[in-house]
């Protein structure tokens, strides 16, 4: 994977998005927006109300105004440090919007007449439907699919992937992006978006988190969270009856501390955080998710369909031995064999040559002089080769060569078919070479199984996810790349058809299902999968259907999305769970300084010995606001995944955040008050 | 604490065990409809009250119209108590003459036993005829009862049913909760208890002449005090044995008497008492083996189970502990246990429980929501005291009301499965349901209404005059009865610290508005919640599922529960009980 350059100059450090965030922090006071975080703004309504009280007890000189103020100060700076979290999520994605939004820079398009010369136009005019002509050197204007001619494009502007890519029409690799530079040659694309809907500006609104909307997760968690502090509001709004009763009336000051400090402001104030940064982590491993719901889907897929060629094995097949029938030298087939592939262009047929090149040291083979005729493959007689010199090579797949020698009433001898057998077992694809109806041998293609892929799966098998290979390849080879690679289970001899009947039976067993597709063929499945992942070089039809993109279009990242999508929950999960038990100590705190005018004796739950009540309460409240800012970088990174099952994650995170979060804050506030009373504060 | 004492509890502890499991398989199969042994003779009946009534007992029907019957039903039968209330005097069967209700006390007696709280502001023997005992409350004992069995096997139906638009059919539920195993339950404990000597008659009360003459201080209307002899003592009697059974296999906890179970005639001897504690248990335990068995993991029950288990050892150490403990104030006073005396705390308890069974039957008949007392909890330690308080704080789910508890505690049991399944990175669920947006809605809905029901009357309460009229001790005592009685009436416990006067119009009143926002408005939404369930699709398990069984997910359980409970009620509590269990230490009392 290579990382995006743009992503990368705008890490946590950055000064600008750090002073922008500062900046933003403010502007988000607003009530109107803080009305969207019912957490937050219980705050802000608490912080405006110690204000008001502020100004007039000084007005009429009663209270300790000392007091007052650094309570008021603190909770300002507890809704301004949950802004600052948002904000600094924001502004990475910001900046990252910058950098796309100087590609997307008006450009000029040369649209195609009906009767065949160009005009110029802005590319904001061009519509879904138009033809264009770009050349060397000039920007695509619009998103679109190549219908004429071949390219060299350079898409760095959105993948950060320097090096250019080939696009050319026909086949899945037709789709350019509006932005991105043709670099050599001339191409005609038909534009296949209208301004503003391109993927750009999508990619745009997606980083920026101008179209993020809550996941359904997020909304479940916020109705908690609200619960929560309607729960808390209601126990504080209580407490002042009781303790006029108790003849202990509380101060604005103490019971509006007490009620910040309860309700959960650590995940109240990063959860959207959270959410954002969990988008953006994605970006940064060059995945543009089209909805948040999607990342959040991505953690809870149960089944992950995995295409065999790129994701499981390394691109292509590879020849790996030649096998030579009785009678025939090893060197007479790789010669033959040789011959057969010099006119295929299939990395098959490359690796044969490489291969007779290597073994039998067969190069520089001049053939002009005899002639030859080359036979391209064709899907009826499912051969390739070349005549000449009176003789006919042929190579092709067993049953192929079978019916060819037939012809002529030869037979495949005993020996070669134990080969093709043993070939076929062992997960290999077996191919016979023929010369004049005489069969030479077999050449020996084998799938290379990407290094550490087992490792990757034995990773998803202990977090419960199923891996499911897809692939052309008959059952008996498709079996061996299984068992050599380690999924759970194949899909042999698949159609496109199949797929999604596959998929549409596992969602029917209530299971969530990924999958990742470049092809025009594979776009239903990817719009039926629960999270599609589309490669960018894929076709526009691809990426239109699947909720994903990968701008560097490795099949094997859906195993990283998914993480990063269980990444998200658990965040959120450990943020709240430390939030609540934090209350725990908050309450020690909070409550024998509350009462400990009245009744000393209520002293005896100061368990923390914190020196005065002022101090106590004061402690409490700087604690829950710098907690905001401490756990910032955390909602920004993620709690770190572990691939373990439930149980053992679920042990190890209520270990950490459930018990470390009832006890940090028994430390923190104590520190908070050691250095109030070292600092007089209170 | 003493040996025979933990000896005792164990006993206790140890039958609920193994009554866990027979009568959680009798359930299950009776509210699946599957053959019983009962069968030959309650099928006929059975179906005669369906061709009475024109119940289709084939359909079932959604959350909704199970809801809306359920409520149909309570509403009717509340209606009707009010009215033999109002009326009694007319009626038949009062040999004491006893005349009508008030119109707030007949509204609060009949929300009360309605919603299966049993609270009672008044004193039954000088006030309810023998005729509003039977036909009245013995019936709402029976049936609101059977009411909440059929809600929680709907919502048990909810969690186990896939794709399923109905969760049952709400009068054959009720149906067979009354004929199946509260009926004939009943008639076997009724006869058990009048073998421990409980009464059993509908005679008129007798008189007894005092084997020692008391001589009592007389105030006359003009304010001159008198000494009076009483040589004759009014024995109060009734169909005593009958309404004990259902009052505890019920949970309702409504006394014939008004010294409930620790009257001889409702609760004669140990044994007797043994019983009635198993009978507040069995049911609510038992539906945990059934919600297991009818969803499929037994293990889940057995687990859901264990977080009640817990709670329950915990609260009744601790009672059993700071009872024995005693008051330090009493100087001088030998307070140690011996062959004599049970030593302890002895106040307000009965010498034939002593304190071990008196803080065991405190835990139990506060865990869950039944309310029979065999001892004043009002006289109980400050911390004793708190123990029942906080048990019904937790929201009656520490086995519970009979299907009340289980319900509510299924709602913890989704909070839980909630953060659980956040915190190991899937969208939660709960065997095999995914937990969305509208059940986490609904859960907190649920335990938002009892929450703050408690508190806001409290609150008010503790500042206005009508409210301050009812307590009798003043500080954080004071505080305490008035927590109690909102937290009894939300939890639909009933018993109370019973210093405080609650027969006014402010608590009459108040006090069943709580009542009934505590029952209704807290299990609608678990309805709704069932409802939405049973349509789902069902998640198949894999390793990435976070388990709803074993060790780890009850102690989650358990620290949702406590910390929610004592999140929300610590500041009221630190400043009633705690308090006063400081100021008693320091030498001060209330």
């Amino acid at each position: 994977m290579t990382p995006n350059p743009q992503a990368k100059s705008t890490s946590f450090g950055d000064r600008k998005i750090l002073r922008n965030a500062i900046i933003d922090s403010f502007w988000k006071l607003d009530p109107r927006l803080m009305v969207k975080n019912p957490v937050m703004f219980v705050v802000e309504v608490g912080a405006v109300i110690t204000l008001v009280v502020l100004v007039s007890n000084l007005v009429q000189h009663h209270g300790d105004f000392r007091f007052g103020l650094q309570i008021t100060l603190w909770l300002w700076f507890t809704v301004l440090f949950a802004n600052f979290a948002e904000a600094m999520a924001e502004g990475r994605g910001k900046a990252q919007a910058e950098t796309l939004r100087k590609a997307r820079a008006e450009t000029e398009a040369r649209k195609l007449r009906d009767d065949g010369t160009t005009e110029l136009l802005p590319s904001s005019k061009l519509r879904s439907g138009d033809v264009v002509v770009v050349a060397a050197c000039e920007f695509i204007p619009g998103d679109g699919e190549v219908i004429e001619g071949v390219a060299s494009v350079d898409e760095s502007a959105i993948t950060g992937e320097s090096a250019p890519v080939i696009r050319e029409s026909g086949g899945d690799r037709s789709a350019v992006t509006g932005g991105t530079r043709v670099l050599s040659d001339e191409i005609k694309v038909r534009i296949t978006s209208n301004p503003g809907e391109t993927f750009l500006d999508r990619m745009i609104s997606l980083v920026e988190g101008a179209s993020r909307q809550k996941t359904p997760n997020e909304i479940a968690l916020n109705i908690l969270l609200a619960g929560l502090t309607i729960i808390f509001l209601l126990a504080v709004v209580t407490l002042q009856p009781f303790a006029i009763y108790s003849g202990a009336p509380q101060s604005v000051f103490a019971l509006i501390s007490l009620l910040v400090c309860l309700i959960p402001t650590t995940i109240g104030g990063l959860l959207s955080a959270i959410g954002i940064a969990g988008m953006d982590r994605l970006i940064q491993r060059n995945v543009i998710a089209m909805s948040g719901r999607a990342v959040e889907a991505a953690g809870d897929v149960d089944v992950l369909l995995l295409d065999k060629t790129g994701t499981i094995t390394l691109g292509n097949r590879e020849a790996t031995a030649f096998h030579a029938a009785p009678g025939i030298t090893d060197a007479d087939l790789a010669s033959a064999a040789q011959l057969a592939s010099f006119a295929d262009e299939t990395p098959e047929g490359r690796s044969i040559v490489v291969l007779a090149k290597e073994k039998y040291g067969l190069r520089g083979r001049e053939l002009a002089p005899h002639n030859p005729v080359f036979i391209p493959f064709s899907a009826q007689t499912r051969m390739s080769g070349v005549d000449m010199d009176g003789r006919e090579i042929r190579k092709g797949a067993p049953e192929a060569i079978k019916r060819y020698i037939a012809e002529k009433g030869q037979q495949v001898p005993p020996e070669v078919q134990e080969h093709v057998a043993r070939i076929a077992n062992s997960g290999g694809t077996p191919l016979l070479v023929a010369a004049n109806h005489r069969v030479y041998g077999t050449i020996e293609l084998t799938d290379i199984v990407k290094g550490g892929i087992r490792e990757r799966f034995d990773h998803l098998r202990a977090m419960g996810i199923r891996t499911m290979m897809i692939t052309g390849d008959n059952p008996l080879t498709a079996a061996a790349i299984a068992r050599q690679a380690g999924v759970d289970d194949f899909l042999a001899e698949a159609k496109p058809e199949d797929k999604m009947a596959l998929i549409r039976n596992e969602q029917a067993k209530g299971k969530l299902v990924a999958m990742t597709g470049d092809g025009t063929n594979d776009a239903p499945a990817l719009a039926q999968a629960d999270v599609g992942v589309a490669m960018n070089t894929g076709t526009q039809a691809a990426k239109e259907a699947g909720n994903m993109v990968d701008l560097d279009s490795n099949p094997t990242k859906l195993i990283e999305i998914v993480e990063i999508g269980k990444q998200l929950l658990i965040t959120r999960g450990a943020l709240t769970t430390f939030s609540v038990a934090n209350d725990v100590a908050k309450y020690f705190a909070i409550i024998p300084a509350m009462f400990a005018g009245t009744f000393p004796l209520l002293g005896t739950l100061n368990v923390m010995k914190l020196r005065t009540p002022e101090s106590a309460i004061l402690s409490a409240v700087i604690f829950n606001a710098l907690i905001i800012i401490g756990l910032i970088p955390l909602a920004l990174r993620g709690v770190r995944y572990r691939p373990l099952g439930a149980a053992a994650l679920l042990r190890r995170n209520m270990f950490i955040y459930g018990l470390g979060g009832v006890i940090a804050p028994f430390l923190g506030i104590k520190l908070i008050d050691i250095l109030i009373s070292w600092l007089r504060l209170a | 604490m003493t040996g025979n004492g933990w000896f005792q509890i164990f006993l206790f502890f140890g039958a609920v065990v193994l009554l866990t499991k027979p009568l959680g398989i009798f359930l299950y199969r009776v509210y699946e409809r599957k053959p019983t042994f009962l069968d030959p003779v309650l099928r006929p009946i059975e179906r005669l009250i369906y061709r009475v009534c024109g119940i289709d007992d084939t359909k079932e029907t959604d959350w909704k119209d199970y809801g809306i019957s359920m409520l149909l039903f309570s509403g009717v039968s509340l209606i009707l108590l009010y009215l033999i209330e109002r009326t009694q005097q007319w009626l038949p069967l009062n040999p004491q003459k006893l005349a009508n209700l008030s119109p707030d006390l007949a509204w609060n007696t009949a929300v009360s036993f309605t919603t299966n709280t049993n609270w009672q502001s008044y004193v039954p023997e000088s006030t309810m005829s023998y005729f509003t005992q039977m036909a009245g409350l013995a019936y709402h004992n029976f049936t609101s009862a059977a009411v909440g069995m059929a809600l929680a096997i709907a919502v048990i139906r909810g969690v186990a049913r896939k794709e399923s638009k109905t969760i049952g059919n709400f009068w054959v539920d009720c149906t067979r909760s009354l004929l199946w195993i509260l009926l004939p339950l009943c008639i076997i404990l009724a006869l058990a208890l009048v073998s421990q000597g409980v009464v059993q008659n509908l005679l008129p009360y007798t008189q007894a002449s005092l084997v020692e003459p008391q001589t009592v201080e007389k105030q006359a209307p003009d304010g001159t005090k008198s000494q009076d002899t009483v040589t004759t003592q009014v024995i109060a009697l009734g169909p005593v044995a009958s309404q004990e059974a259902i009052k505890m296999l019920g949970t309702n906890g409504g006394g014939f008497f008004n010294a409930n179970s620790a009257h001889p005639f409702e609760n004669p001897t140990p044994l007797s008492n043994l019983l009635e504690m198993l009978m507040i248990f069995a049911i609510p335990s038992a539906l945990t083996y059934t919600l297991g068995r009818m969803t499929g993991s037994a293990k889940h029950g057995w687990a859901v189970w264990s977080a009640m288990a817990a709670l329950f050892l915990a609260g009744v150490l601790v009672a059993y502990a700071v009872e024995s403990r005693g008051n330090p104030m009493l100087k001088g006073v030998n307070t140690v246990a011996s062959e004599t005396q049970p030593g302890g705390n002895m106040e307000g308890k009965e010498v034939r429980f002593g304190i071990a069974n008196s803080a065991l039957f405190t835990t139990v008949t506060t865990d869950a929501s039944c309310g029979a007392v065999n001892n004043a909890h009002d006289s109980l330690t400050p911390i004793g005291g708190m123990i029942p308080l906080i048990n019904i704080m937790l929201g009656e789910i520490v086995f519970g009301g009979v299907g009340s508890g289980l319900y509510g505690m299924i709602v913890f049991v989704i909070l839980s499965v909630f953060i659980a399944g956040l915190m190991v990175g899937r969208t939660p669920e709960y065997l095999g349901k995914k937990i969305e947006a509208f059940d986490v809605k609904m859960a907190v809905l649920s335990i938002l209404v009892s929450s703050l029901t408690i508190l806001i009357f409290s609150a008010i309460s503790i500042v206005t005059k009508a409210g301050l009229a009812g307590i009798s001790n003043p500080g954080p005592h004071g505080l305490s009865q008035i927590l109690y009685a909102y937290t009894s009436g939300t939890g639909n416990n009933g018993s109370a610290f019973a210093g405080i006067n609650a027969n006014t119009l402010w608590y009459n009143s108040t006090l069943a508005i709580a009542m009934l926002l505590g029952r209704f408005f807290s299990v609608i939404p678990i309805l709704a919640v069932a409802g939405n369930l049973a349509a789902k699709k069902h998640v198949p398990e894999s390793l990435g599922t976070f388990p709803v069984t074993g060790l780890l997910f009850t102690v989650l359980l358990i620290s949702v529960i406590v910390i929610v409970g004592a999140l929300t009620f610590f500041p009221a509590l630190s400043l009633g009980p705690i308090l006063e269990h400081l100021l008693m230490n320091a030498g001060k009392a209330f």
